[in-house]
């Protein structure tokens, strides 16, 4: 790294670094080893095991064999996969088109609008979820059910029946956990110079033209950062679910976080909880991988 | 901005394109916030059961008796608050103390296995949080017995490795000259580290304690979980438990969610600037 520096220096500076280096880094280290790498090492210990506070007995792969066989974490899988490909993608198009919208203004006009995205993202979860639980109420004069009679739709019963409890969650997402996407896009928008407009335009690029082979290819890395940060958080998600659907009606809205948390503090099967736990690690990882590995082909970091 | 093309455009054209574009944002920013609007007008209204009542979207009335409700409801109200607080507060301070320091040290001093404990700090990142949640429960709850302290609410976030991977970040552009002429001139790591690195990451700390602070506020499930009376819930959880015990009472639910939304809201409004280049810190090279 430090090529620059002559030998004499280099060892001057490791001579005078070495205690105060470890000694800044003490506290860090010891809680990373303690509520990081301990529970970590401790989960595939726990995964392996019938857990009990007072002896908890080894059962081999048992909790995993349980898992596989249990139709309630296929259907888990299926539903954290559908709302991922529901959420993350109309969220990275909505964010991306927001961005380029908000572009052409002024900067107090983008700093407003900014502002007023990421306003959800402010408020607590618990917060926004009571709320929404009131817009989506079943009966008539609920709020959403007004704007549904608005448009002539007829009555929902939005998180009570398992067609639309679903989408309901969705359509939550939609609406409140896209501010950051657009800050983050319109950063990595007014980076790109201005000499390849002008370039293009002496070309006589159209604005679409521009938009896919300048902007598009730019914003790659963005998008890639933002596709696979949202695949993963997506794959976690369940703090809506737990608060106002509780997984129902009929698990039509149980995640994997979901299921491993009813698992292991509704059932106390801490053991299946982590095995469950460790297998999404896994598919995350496995996800994670092969979005860089197709996507990230031509992206540096 | 060149994207949009400048020339062939009339005035008026240019009127009519930036209106629908206005109108288009404009739209779609009232339904971000309608919920939010909708929390705050509703909960001015009377603490009366749901099923009498209608909801509307502009406000009747305006009375406080929901919020009086809310608080009514538990005698322990006005503690959900302050333990979020006194939480919030302390992993705030500790963050920024304890990740500015190895963030310093990770991005600019020397010595031996820096680089791979950074790694592997770096790749426990990519953890999901719910692999460690069990362990981490059995190790507090039942190793450490700590359940319902505050000591449990705090410690497992006492600094993040975020936060250390933000300081590290925005430490690579201080140059090590300046570091460099310090230690000729016989300073001291601590000096250095007090006297220069904190002047100069005044925004990085910034930035760093409004995002921990925000985060541990709206902290909802480790605090269900480690606490088990209402005395020292916070008031994310307190809120839960009002809702599920008045699943009827709309006004005063509302009046809760605003509540446990509000002290965030001043908190952006005030420091803005912060928060909006929080949120591209991490995310953008610099």
């Amino acid at each position: 790294m430090n090529s620059v520096w002559t030998k004499k220096n280099k060892k001057l500076k490791l001579e005078s670094d070495s205690g105060w280096g470890y000694g800044f880094i003490a506290v860090a280290l010891i809680a990373f080893s303690l509520f990081t790498a301990y529970p970590v090492i401790n989960a595939f210990i726990i995964s392996l095991q019938e857990y009990r506070p007072l002896g908890s007995t080894y059962v081999g792969l048992e909790n995993f064999k349980n898992t596989f066989s249990d139709s309630l974490f296929w259907k888990a899988l299926k539903n954290t996969l559908v709302y991922t490909l529901l959420t993350v993608p109309v969220n990275i198009f909505l964010s991306f088109l927001i961005a380029i919208l908000i572009l052409p203004f002024r900067k107090k006009t983008q700093t407003f609008f900014k502002a007023v995205y990421y306003l959800p993202a402010v408020a607590s979860g618990v917060a926004l979820s009571v709320v929404w639980l009131w817009i989506f109420d079943p009966l008539k004069s609920g709020i959403a059910n007004q704007i549904v009679g608005f448009f002539g739709g007829s009555n929902q019963n939005w998180l009570g029946s398992s067609a639309t409890a679903m989408f309901s969650l969705v359509l939550m997402s939609w609406l409140s956990s896209h501010g950051t996407a657009i800050i983050i896009y319109l950063a990595a928008l007014l980076g790109i110079d201005n000499s390849y407009y002008e370039a293009a335009e002496i070309d006589g690029a159209t604005f679409l033209q521009k938009l896919w082979y300048i902007v598009v290819p730019f914003l790659k890395p963005t998008t890639l950062f933002l596709l696979v940060t949202g695949v993963i958080g997506s794959f976690q998600v369940f703090q809506n679910a737990y608060l106002m659907t509780g997984g129902g009606p009929d698990h039509a809205t149980t995640m994997v976080g979901l299921l491993i948390f009813n698992n292991a503090f509704t059932y106390f099967e801490f053991g299946e909880a982590a095995a469950q736990s460790l297998l999404l690690a896994a598919i995350i990882a496995v996800i994670s991988f092969i979005q860089f590995k197709f996507l990230g082909n031509d992206v540096e970091y | 901005m060149g994207l949009y093309n400048s020339e062939m455009k009339s005035k008026g054209q240019l009127f009519v394109r930036n209106g629908l574009i206005i109108a288009f944002l404009v739209l779609f920013a009232a339904a971000t916030i309608f919920p939010i609007y909708f929390m705050i007008i509703s909960s001015f209204g009377d603490p009366v059961e749901a099923g009498a009542m209608s909801y509307s979207i502009f406000p009747s009335k305006i009375s406080f008796e929901s919020y009086s409700f809310f608080f009514k409801f538990s005698p322990h109200s006005w503690d959900w608050l302050l333990n979020s607080l006194i939480v919030a507060g302390c992993v705030t301070v500790s963050n920024v103390f304890f990740a500015t320091l190895a963030g310093y040290s990770f991005a600019k001093m020397n010595f031996r296995g820096k680089n791979i404990l950074f790694a592997i700090l770096l790749g426990s990142m990519m953890i999901p949080g719910q692999v460690t949640q069990v362990p981490l429960y059995i190790l507090i709850v039942n190793v450490f017995e700590l359940q319902n302290t505050y000591t449990a609410l705090i410690m497992p976030s006492i600094v993040t490795v975020y936060n250390i991977f933000l300081v590290k970040q925005f430490m690579s552009s201080i140059p090590k000259e300046v570091i460099e002429a310090a230690k000729i001139e016989g300073c001291s790591q601590p000096k250095i580290f007090w006297h220069i690195i904190m002047p100069l990451s005044k925004t990085v700390m910034a930035v760093l304690s409004i995002l921990t602070f925000m985060a541990a506020w709206n902290d909802f499930f480790w605090p269900f979980l480690v606490t088990n009376t209402m005395d020292m819930q916070t008031i994310q959880v307190g809120l839960k438990n009002f809702r599920f015990a008045n699943t009827t009472y709309f006004a005063p639910m509302m009046a809760g969610a605003t509540i446990s939304a509000v002290p965030m809201f001043i908190l952006f409004f005030a420091l803005q600037r912060y928060f909006l280049e929080g949120v591209t810190v991490g995310a953008v090279k610099g």
